[in-house]
């Protein structure tokens, strides 16, 4: 990381090209990896009983989502612009943990292990660590606070000058984006649960700290962003946050309708 | 009596349903009357009349977080409240005048808090940048203290068991 960050201040052309590749190969390659392991698995557990091709279908346009955020022509324009960084943002803190969470990668995941491999899984995803990580209150601060951190404080400027600082703000933000998703919706197996009502208030003031911060970027812009960039931004963080939660709303509405469902109404239909 | 034994076991049920579920139908009204103030809010004023602001320098702290409360809520509310008039639907358990009763008090009650807390007091935005927005002030105060009024009439008018009887008589 010091090379790049040297690399970084020379002022030739081609090695400053070079030093916003290696950042952004960083922060693809994972995804790259995920896709190829989860289109593995799909294929290794579809010999025995098919795994939906919706799934793999959602998996693929996440994954897509989260490349397109974090390389090539979007990310290199979110470097100046800050409305593309705004959208590079949606999509990787939101659209794409919402789509890759509903391919439930953990219930394939868990079909495609051997049983004692399987288990010891399970009993991770049972274990204090995760149970901390996937609360839906923990996961809320963790996403909601840290977009905080990031545009009401310096480290949006920071972030420009460290790559350092770059890779790790941009893989914060799908991970909370991506346990956020997973602590309201429940696709994958959840050991502990919480009820819908507890869900839906986080749920709504998560939206509402979500929706409060654009208006205050709207306001008072990040240091270094100019002020029709931030309004745009702020208003694009706003609509676009509004449609990626009403989707996940929708969904756990439509769990909720499921799960409450009259079972005396067996004989009706 | 008579009358209701000769009713067929459909509708009978659904008038039973709608007595056990007489609370949900109010709010699954409610619920869905602040979504739909909130969307016409949101739609109308903001987006085709373009007469309310996005950002008013005036507001303060409180109008806010008091504004991005309500707007999340009133998402979640427009889609809840139709999951939840949905289970009833299928629960065979709709009563239409107490949601309608729900709706209205919902639509009103958000209303009245919008134009009174949130524009007057928190002052989030006005309803139009314009010299004499107190005519625009009146209107949506009334309006909304009508829509209060008449979601309480439909409430009352649906409020108690003892009428269980003599909505049953209604039905036919």
């Amino acid at each position: 990381m010091n090379i790049n960050t040297h690399i970084h201040h020379n002022h030739g052309t081609e090695l400053h090209h070079i030093a916003s590749i290696i950042p952004q190969l960083i922060l693809a390659l994972p995804f790259v990896f995920a896709f190829n392991m989860y289109i593995l698995a799909a294929v290794r557990s579809s010999r025995n009983n098919r795994w939906p091709l919706y799934r793999t279908v959602l998996w693929s346009i996440g994954v897509l989502f989260a490349v397109i955020a974090v390389a090539g022509p979007l990310a290199n324009l979110a470097h100046t612009d800050f409305i593309a960084h705004m959208l590079s943002h949606l999509l990787l803190g939101m659209l794409a943990p919402l789509l890759m969470v509903l391919a439930a990668p953990m219930t394939l995941l868990l079909k495609t292990l051997s049983i004692s491999l399987a288990r010891r899984l399970t009993r991770m995803l049972r274990s204090w660590p995760s149970r901390i990580l996937t609360h839906p209150i923990i996961a809320s601060l963790l996403n909601i606070g840290g977009l905080w951190l990031l545009y009401t404080t310096n480290l949006y400027s920071l972030m420009h000058e460290n790559t350092l600082l770059y890779v790790i703000v941009h893989f914060h933000i799908f991970v909370a984006g991506y346990l956020f998703t997973v602590s309201i919706i429940y696709i994958d197996p959840m050991p502990h649960r919480f009820s819908f009502l507890y869900r839906s208030i986080v749920l709504i003031i998560s939206l509402a700290g979500h929706g409060v911060l654009s208006k205050i970027i709207f306001a008072h812009p990040p240091t270094g962003v100019p002020w029709e960039q931030a309004k745009l931004g702020g208003m694009l963080m706003y609509y676009g946050g509004d449609a990626v939660d009403m989707m996940i709303i929708f969904i756990l509405c439509l769990h909720w309708f499921r799960e409450t469902r009259p079972r005396t109404g067996l004989i009706m239909r | 009596m008579a009358a209701i034994r000769n009713e067929d076991e459909n509708s009978n049920s659904s008038v039973m349903n709608r007595f056990v579920y007489s609370n949900r139908n109010l709010w699954s009204g409610i619920l869905f009357g602040i979504g739909l103030v909130a969307f016409i809010d949101e739609t109308v004023f903001h987006q085709l009349l373009r007469w309310h602001h996005f950002y008013d320098k005036s507001t303060t702290d409180v109008g806010l977080i008091s504004d991005g409360l309500f707007h999340a809520f009133s998402w979640f509310a427009t889609i809840g409240g139709l999951f939840m008039f949905a289970d009833l639907r299928r629960r065979n358990a709709i009563w239409p005048t107490r949601w309608w009763g729900g709706l209205f008090l919902g639509a009103g009650s958000f209303q009245l808090y919008d134009g009174l807390i949130q524009h007057k007091l928190m002052r989030i935005h006005q309803i139009r940048y314009v010299e004499n927005v107190i005519f625009y002030d009146l209107i949506w105060n009334i309006l909304a203290a009508l829509m209060i009024l008449i979601g309480l009439s439909l409430i009352y008018r649906t409020r108690s068991r003892q009428q269980l009887g003599k909505a049953l008589s209604h039905e036919h």
